[in-house]
């Protein structure tokens, strides 16, 4: 399959019949890669086994792991890719977007929803979502965070990934929409970055 | 660029979806024990009509690119049902019944909606400039 070519001089100068001096080319890649839907699938299936069994050490795994990956990803994407992102030549950035972004696409949702599904599971099994627990404002104010976050990423982080993507799968991508949406996909990550910071606190203080 | 005069769909997208997971915070927070449903229902009535306002508003854009939005809508959908399913299936397997079933299904569902209003608003903005045929599937290489 043909990769695209968009030249790099600015907004607007693109080319369509082959690169033209300044041009690059533009990585053939998948936006949802098929071969990552079949790992997703045998994560859901795992979820739903473990909730209809309902056992504490397989419940706990798949909270603890989704959710280290969760905070971990957000994190690292925040504060150390995003920046270093932003920094490299716009060559290397389309390198790294068309290999980097199209695994998000898949991993970050799968994250969330097994950290959550498996959590409420756990805490009910636990008793830790009752009115009753002595810590159940944290576990409110978790909710809360979680909440915010998921507002962020489903709203403005997912949506920005998804159209670079699709952007870049263009025969003639537009570097402004590019640029701009992936501006909106670092600044978003930065932010879920932070509230991240509050899930440490939270998760850790339940933890004690 | 896109300089169109287009809807602010995000912006009430996000607050359709600000409104819907504050619905579901709610609940959660309430569950297995007794909820009071009102503020869940007013949360969830707010949010659908902000989202059935956001489409319809869409909808009388003349111009808008409704190929690439419906084509990235309903693989959005397709992920997003399977997400919203999920988190169904652990509150039906916590015996959660009656009425903040249904409370918390109708948010699940305007939930499953709202994202893929948003994801394929975003990519179908920017799309007036590609020629008709050109366009791929999100699982085209």
């Amino acid at each position: 399959m043909a990769s695209a070519a968009v030249t790099v001089e600015g907004p607007g100068a693109t080319s369509h019949d082959g690169p033209p001096p300044g041009a690059m080319r533009i990585p053939d890649f998948q936006i949802v890669p098929r071969s990552g839907l079949a790992i997703v699938g045998v994560v859901v299936v795992a979820l739903i086994v473990v909730i209809a069994l309902n056992e504490e050490w397989p419940l706990m795994f798949m909270h603890v792991v989704g959710g280290a990956a969760w905070t971990i990803i957000d994190l690292f994407l925040g504060f150390v890719i995003g920046p270093i992102l932003g920094k490299l030549s716009i060559p290397a950035r389309i390198e790294v977007t068309t290999k980097l972004m199209p695994k998000m696409v898949l991993i970050m949702p799968t994250a969330v929803a097994v950290t959550l599904a498996a959590g409420w599971q756990l805490s009910t099994k636990l008793g830790t979502n009752l009115t009753g627990y002595h810590y159940h404002g944290w576990v409110v104010a978790s909710f809360i965070v979680v909440g915010a976050m998921a507002v962020i990423a489903l709203g403005l982080l997912e949506p920005a990934n998804i159209a670079v993507l699709t952007e870049l799968k263009k025969p003639r991508p537009n570097p402004a929409v590019i640029e701009r949406l992936m501006k909106r996909f670092i600044y978003t990550a930065g932010a879920t970055g932070v509230m991240q910071i509050a899930t440490f606190v939270i998760m850790t203080r339940l933890a004690t | 660029m896109d300089e169109r005069r287009l809807p602010p769909v995000t912006q009430l997208g996000m607050f359709s979806l600000g409104l819907i997971v504050a619905a579901v915070i709610y609940l959660s927070a309430h569950l297995p024990e007794h909820v009071p449903l009102g503020p869940a229902i007013a949360l969830l009535a707010a949010s659908a009509t902000l989202l059935a306002g956001n489409v319809i508003w869409l909808w009388r854009t003349e111009g808008f690119a409704w190929g690439r939005f419906l084509e990235i809508a309903r693989w959005a959908l397709l992920a997003y049902t399977v997400i919203a399913g999920l988190i169904e299936y652990v509150f039906l397997r916590n015996s959660t019944s009656g009425g903040p079933l249904i409370v918390l299904t109708l948010s699940l569902v305007v939930f499953a909606l709202t994202v893929p209003v948003l994801i394929a608003f975003t990519v179908a903005r920017y799309d007036e400039t590609l020629p008709e045929g050109e366009s791929g599937s999100p699982t085209s290489g």
